[in-house]
């Protein structure tokens, strides 16, 4: 008799002790990753400040962000960044136009897919750095060449994710919209383009990367404006700081394009039965 | 009225699956193939579909070719097939694209109601058990309201208490709109709930063997007497047929002993 009120009593307490529990766990296990970077930076801090190394080569956290937050005041780090975002906007639209095209007429015609496809991988296998010379002597030292270099870096993993995932379309569910009866142009639009949208996606994010990694290889070959510029400058000048602050700067600029694009496209891809999207809605 | 008019249909690798099969469907009829593996009831199934067209021989409805995919046939296929990116809703809807959206809500949401699913029209395919992903295949199949409806194994891949709903459901459905059925299956259960009439075909070259009329009232008893008559007829008659092409193709005959537990 005595053991059913205590029962009562526990189940009653629980629902306030997970609800608090979860939410707490889920801020430690999401702080856990910081340990290690903070802490190695906390540690060269105090290095620095306790005279143990003058920091001169590696400037301490607080010498970067001083660097960073000038270079944001005076308006040079927007002025480079845009530069630099503008390259990679125009290399990256070219580049997923072109990949998106060639990849598309490739999944969809064994014929294209012959004629073109062994050239496209011929050209894939030079590493694109290789071509910087001969865009310079075609196209100039100014922004034609820098923005090709960015598309030919994006075409790729475009090219190959969309005619890889044209040709993975189930055929059954083509063989549904046969059944009904769809135009060439409803096919299309009704069953291919959704059915191959998740694996645009992932192109479209690893293309974005490469344009990424491009942009700095383009901006080191001579350019005056532009997040490659302050990481030469910073070392033509020996200033680490400034080298630090631009890659900072890269790196976040670079995430937050990466979630824009993820972002953009997650109202379209709610459908996927995804490891990551279990539990979702449930 | 369905015809098939010598219908036969070479593979590329030479194999006859089809060999002049002639054949009429009544309208409103429930035909159901049923034969052993190869013996063409899946080809004979996507022929009158349109989906794959005959080497030879013709498939006619009301009197015209039926050449590729037409608006008056309609098809379920073994796997539910299921758009993942589209709603229950908007799947049962994918055929009527050509009408005006409140029309088509309405008539999706009928559809719906009737194979017992409205709670379900805003949830993604993924989250349906097989049983209901098969209903709403047949929804689909169903809302443009074709005058024939091809199953090709339609309930293979569920369990046997799900099946025996799912049939239940496809005759409730079919005794609404009555339009001509014709169902594939290697489950003679199935064939003897369903069938008006059972076409046995035996392989290699694919040919109809024998035609079983049930004569069974509805709604059947799977423990009747009748109902294990045409049963043990069925049984009877597709032995027979494995029996007689294992004489046709020698390499065969030793499977002919096993013949018998085929299903």
């Amino acid at each position: 008799m005595s053991v059913v009120p205590i029962l009562i009593a526990a189940e009653t307490s629980t629902p306030s002790a997970a609800s608090g529990r979860p939410a707490l766990r889920r801020v430690l296990r999401a702080t856990l990753g910081l340990i290690l970077p903070v802490g190695l930076a906390l540690i060269w801090e105090f290095a620095v400040r306790l005279g143990w190394s003058d920091g001169r080569l590696v400037p301490p956290p607080s010498v970067i962000f001083s660097t960073f937050t000038e270079l944001a005041r005076s308006g040079e780090l927007q002025r480079h960044a845009a530069a630099t975002v503008a390259r990679v906007g125009a290399g990256f639209a070219l580049g997923v136009v072109a990949g998106t095209l060639a990849g598309a007429v490739t999944g969809y015609s064994r014929f294209a897919s012959r004629l073109i496809d062994p050239s496209l991988q011929a050209l894939r296998a030079i590493p694109s750095i290789a071509w910087v010379p001969l865009f310079i002597l075609w196209l100039g030292i100014f922004e034609a060449s820098k923005i090709t270099l960015i598309a030919v870096g994006v075409f790729f993993p475009v090219y190959l994710g969309v005619m890889g995932a044209i040709r993975s379309v189930d055929r059954k569910l083509v063989e549904v919209g046969r059944a009904f009866r769809l135009s060439d142009a409803a096919m299309v639009r009704r069953i291919l383009l959704p059915a191959v949208l998740p694996a645009y996606v992932i192109a479209l994010r690893s293309g974005l990367g490469l344009g990424w990694m491009f942009v700095v290889a383009a901006e080191f070959m001579g350019a005056s404006e532009g997040l490659g510029f302050l990481l030469v400058d910073g070392q033509q000048l020996g200033k680490p700081a400034q080298i630090v602050a631009a890659i900072v700067a890269f790196a976040i600029i670079g995430k937050v394009t990466d979630w824009l694009l993820v972002l953009g496209f997650a109202p379209f891809l709610r459908w996927e039965d995804r490891f990551s999207a279990r539990g979702e809605n449930r | 009225m369905l015809s098939l008019d010598r219908v036969s249909k070479i593979y590329p690798n030479r194999v006859r699956a089809l060999d002049g099969v002639t054949l009429d469907v009544a309208p409103g009829e429930i035909l159901v193939i049923v034969g052993g593996s190869g013996c063409g009831k899946s080809t004979l199934l996507r022929a009158v579909s349109g989906l794959d067209a005959p080497s030879h021989g013709r498939v006619l409805l009301d009197g015209a070719t039926v050449t590729a995919p037409h608006e008056k046939i309609g098809i379920v296929f073994q796997e539910p097939r299921l758009l993942p990116w589209l709603s229950v809703a908007d799947n049962v809807g994918f055929g009527l694209a050509h009408l005006p959206a409140a029309q088509r809500r309405e008539r999706v949401a009928r559809a719906l109601d009737r194979v017992g699913l409205v709670d379900k029209a805003n949830v993604w395919p993924r989250e349906l058990s097989g049983g209901q992903a098969q209903r709403v295949a047949i929804a689909r199949a169903l809302v443009p309201r074709p005058e024939v409806l091809l199953l090709d194994e339609p309930f293979s891949a569920l369990d046997a208490f799900t099946r025996a709903d799912l049939q239940d459901h496809v005759l409730d459905l079919w005794a609404e709109l009555r339009p001509t059925l014709i169902v594939v299956t290697h489950d003679v259960d199935e064939a003897v709930v369903l069938a008006d009439r059972i076409l046995v075909m035996r392989p290699r070259p694919g040919r109809v063997f024998a035609e079983i009329e049930t004569d069974l009232p509805r709604p059947r008893d799977r423990q009747s007497a009748p109902f294990d008559v045409v049963k043990r007829r069925v049984l009877a008659a597709l032995d027979r047929s494995l029996d007689k092409a294992a004489s046709v193709d020698e390499r065969e005959t030793k499977a002919s002993a096993g013949a018998s537990l085929w299903w």
